[in-house]
């Protein structure tokens, strides 16, 4: 077995993991809110959002690494998936700005003011209730992974192939949302969002519970992946990213699984999205990038594919990183980041975390040849 | 009524043509614009092509009154005077400091007086293409003082192509007459549907809803002739910007028909190696426009050995460096690339600079030239021929050379293939290499026809492996076929959806055909199931 996963060390580190983002969930907020600002442990709320944006980056990165790590499917588009989740979470924001926008139209949002439109596009109905945009939030991106899951494995479209398909799936999404007449907003996306059920997007309290929201978020979707990773479906899965063709041969409906863990793995980026749109304020088709969509893959790299923790580590360090640097040396940032994908390529296959478990393995490997003084067979 | 008058005087005149002369040209030097027209009218009435070069120069603002004598002169700016030539004779005069001189200006209803006289006094202008230019300028203009000049240049005509015209806008005048018969309108219908073109259909559709029944059909059918005539003259000049957009992909793609198709190596990079091609095009031309600027309408054909070279250099260099580790590996080749993509795109920034560099078309790239309805540019035709060029030579080099012998015999058994004694580690290189030099003589035609920046790459990448997936990997016809169609749709669907959502539909159209052929237009035979 590859996958770090089953490993007695790791899985209470999995347990370890839920704690840390529950403790985290209570206590930044607390920090935020009830220290007082001038206080060594004071966080600002500029801190709270940036670390709520490299949450969800975090579920993203679960996300790619259900799919990729154990299932073998490279995807280059699970931005697409994000920025979905994104849209339907901004267009509920843009309905909640109501009359208070810069037209003060009491139902159309600013830019269909600005284009001329008489009355909004049926597409937008519904989106005034939460309880609508959270289901679209999770139901858009499952059918346009559930569709094109559908169709690519169906006829046993895998590996490089379907990698460029997801991209140009990202990229013509791009480019639909760059119109005007698509009625997203083109090129400026939706913002200037006022509140979010009823509680202003800009007060610190609504930050921190959105902070809350995403680290509890994170977790659940942590669980979820453990428990698909550790089932019987899991087993399956791991078959298939290791010997698809026996797998099939085995009896097992290989495209089923990969259709499902597809669809869960999308609705998780929906969600990741949903998340982070009211944190940054802004959403626009910038998000469907290819490149978006390729970050997110070398995040789950970095940290280690095919282990859950890896990728949430992956991708706080490589934003982090990429907020340092950004800041400093921006001409710096493209280097480091290309650099980034060709060392963990070449050097770094099992990212950080295959470091720390191999480095365990060998210790404990060479301790085991003191006691014994015993060959041991390569157990890994 | 002057109109009137100068009909009756042109019909009182003897049909010889009246010299004009020197006070009726003078008469122009007024500040008053009604007493100009009326000098310009009596210009024409003489009908003496030697006025032209002054109703040209008036119209061009380059016609001036000399303060001494009040005499109009031709006037040709020369550093802080102005050379002076006379109207008529185009006697040279001297020149005069500009403060001696007063512009005649002129307002737009005098500039469209002026186009009319100048389209009728050239209809007997002794150059046939000078003609045939005035008929086709009067018969856009209906200027109906013109008919009695028409009609005297009629008479002579010897040039059949330039008589046909000489009728339409002959036709194009009488139809303006509202008292015309029906006999007459009828056969000035049927000239001008035999012209065709927007202008002949503008003229045309007013008569659609005439009273008259039988010219309105006469003219409803000859709108229908036009208009289908228009519709297949656009649908091929828009398989023709399909072929010239085919062969700008064709090129971007061959070069990665060789790395992805050949060797099976997915590099994300291979946009940028069109970038540094581009580049190389833009150093040169900076070279030779400070060196040598005399070789600037060489500057492409010095380009194109030098970015193979840097390309396929940059290329071998990451075989040598990445891809070599990988291979097996393409989902980890994949990233590989990718990053090394950024890494080259952030490095030309930093070198050159973010906006984008100027590359200049060499003259023999420069204008256009018409077949039948249709415009062909000299640079979308170099283009196109160079990317079948292109495509032949690797091709050959493929089919007919002992490094292609080595190549293929790599692609399908490595390890035969190095039990027979080829050196598969230099194949390799070399493969790369090529596909990449080829990816930089795409840049070199890129260069003329898109923005050389930093992201010039990134916009052909999705695109290239979208034609080389779609024609069937390792297939390189396929490519070619794969290019042509891609360009070809795109530009069929893009004046019925829009740009952008052609570009899109033809996307969504290539993910539901790999559905359908998973292994391409061109698949390769074979019983392989999984690498």
């Amino acid at each position: 077995m590859k996958s770090g996963i089953l490993l007695p060390g790791l899985d209470r580190a999995g347990l370890l993991f839920g704690a840390v983002a529950l403790g985290l969930a209570i206590l930044i907020p607390v920090l935020n809110l009830a220290v007082p600002a001038d206080s060594a442990f004071h966080v600002p709320p500029h801190v709270v959002a940036l670390m709520g944006k490299y949450l969800c980056y975090a579920l993203l990165a679960l996300s790619v690494d259900l799919v990729w790590g154990y299932c073998g499917i490279l995807s280059l588009g699970h931005g697409a998936f994000f920025a979905l989740g994104g849209y339907a979470m901004g267009m509920y924001l843009m309905r909640q700005i109501g009359p208070r926008g810069m037209y003060g139209h009491p139902i159309l949002p600013d830019f269909m003011v600005f284009l001329n439109w008489q009355e909004l596009p049926w597409y937008w109905l519904g989106f005034d209730q939460f309880w609508f945009a959270a289901l679209m939030v999770l139901v858009v991106p499952g059918l346009l992974a559930g569709l094109l899951g559908w169709l690519a494995f169906r006829s046993r479209v895998t590996g490089v192939y379907l990698s460029i398909i997801t991209q140009a799936m990202t990229f013509a999404l791009l480019l639909a949302f760059f119109r005007n007449d698509m009625g997203f907003g083109g090129n400026n996306g939706l913002t200037d969002f006022k509140d979010i059920l009823g509680a202003s997007i800009q007060a610190d309290g609504t930050r921190s519970a959105l902070f809350a929201a995403s680290a509890i978020a994170l977790a659940l979707g942590f669980f979820l992946c453990r428990w698909i990773v550790r089932s019987k479906l899991g087993r399956v899965l791991i078959a298939i990213r290791d010997a698809e063709s026996r797998t099939r041969f085995l009896g097992y409906r290989v495209e089923h699984y990969k259709l499902l863990v597809f669809v869960t793995s999308a609705c998780m980026a929906g969600v990741a999205g949903a998340l982070y749109v009211p944190q940054v304020g802004i959403i626009n088709p910038g998000e469907f990038s290819p490149a978006n969509s390729i970050e997110a893959v070398i995040w789950v790299a970095v940290g280690g594919r095919g282990t859950l923790i890896g990728s949430v580590i992956g991708a706080v360090l490589v934003n982090f990183g990429k907020t340092l640097l950004t800041n400093a040396l921006p001409e710096i940032w493209l280097f480091a980041l290309g650099s980034l994908f060709i060392a963990v390529t070449l050097f770094l296959p099992r990212g950080i975390v295959g470091l720390w478990t191999g480095y365990w393995t060998r210790r404990r490997e060479k301790q085991a040849a003191s006691i014994t003084t015993q060959p041991v067979t390569e157990g890994q | 009524m002057r109109m009137l008058l100068f009909l009756l005087s042109l019909l009182l005149t003897p049909m010889s043509w009246a010299q004009a002369t020197p006070p009726l040209i003078d008469a122009l030097a007024t500040d008053d614009y009604a007493a100009k027209e009326q000098a310009l009218t009596s210009l024409t009435e003489t009908g003496d092509p030697s006025i032209v070069p002054a109703l040209k120069a008036l119209e061009g603002g380059t016609l001036y009154r000399r303060l001494a004598d009040d005499k109009v002169v031709i006037g040709r700016e020369d550093g802080d005077s102005i050379t002076l030539t006379d109207p008529l004779s185009g006697a040279v005069l001297g020149t005069e400091p500009a403060g001696n001189l007063e512009l005649i200006r002129v307002n737009n209803r005098l500039r469209r007086a002026i186009g009319a006289s100048l389209g009728a006094l050239t209809l007997r202008s002794p150059d046939a293409a000078v003609r045939q230019t005035a008929a086709d300028a009067v018969f856009v203009s209906r200027d109906a003082s013109a008919l009695p000049l028409l009609d005297a240049a009629l008479a002579d005509e010897k040039d059949a192509k330039v008589k046909r015209s000489l009728e339409q806008a002959r036709a194009a005048i009488l139809l303006g007459d509202e008292t015309l018969s029906t006999v007459g309108k009828l056969s000035a219908i049927a000239t001008i549907a035999d012209k065709g073109g927007q202008a002949a259909l503008a003229l045309l559709n007013p008569l659609t809803g005439s009273e008259d029944a039988a010219v309105a059909k006469a003219a409803t059918e000859a709108v229908r002739l036009i208009e289908n005539k228009l519709a297949w003259a656009a649908a091929a000049q828009n398989i023709i910007y399909g072929l010239s957009l085919g062969s700008v992909l064709l090129l971007a793609a061959i070069g990665l028909a060789v790395t992805f198709g050949v060797m099976g190596v997915i590099n994300m990079a291979h946009g940028e190696m069109v970038m540094l091609g581009a580049y190389t095009t833009y150093v040169v031309q900076e070279m030779i426009r400070t060196h040598a600027p005399g070789l600037f309408d060489w500057s492409l054909l010095i380009a194109l050995p030098l970015a193979f070279i840097v390309a396929g250099g940059v290329g071998i260099l990451i075989e040598r460096g990445i891809i070599r580790f990988l291979y097996g590996r393409p989902l980890e080749t994949l990233l590989a690339t990718w990053g090394l993509s950024l890494v080259l795109q952030q490095a030309v920034r930093s070198i050159f600079g973010p906006t984008n560099m100027e590359v200049g078309n060499p003259t023999w790239m420069a204008g256009a030239f018409q077949v039948g309805e249709v415009t062909i540019t000299y640079g979308r035709m170099w283009i196109f021929l160079f990317g079948l060029m292109a495509f032949a030579a690797l091709m050959l080099l493929l089919r007919r050379t002992p490094l292609g012998l080595q190549m293929r015999a790599v692609t399908q058994n490595r390890a035969m293939a190095r039990a027979m004694g080829i050196r598969t580690a230099r194949v390799d290189a070399l493969t790369f290499g090529l596909g990449s030099g080829i990816a930089g003589l795409a840049g070199v035609a890129l260069s003329q026809i898109d923005n050389v920046s930093p992201n010039l790459g990134q916009g052909y990448i999705i695109d290239s492996f979208m034609i080389v997936i779609f024609g069937g990997v390792g297939n390189l016809w396929g490519t070619l076929v794969g290019a042509m169609s891609l360009g070809i749709v795109n530009k069929l669907l893009e004046p019925m959806a829009g740009a952008v959502l052609g570009k899109i539909l033809v996307l969504v159209g290539i993910i539901l055909f790999i559905q359908a052929r998973p292994r391409g237009l061109f698949a390769l035979k074979g019983r392989a199931i999984e690498h």
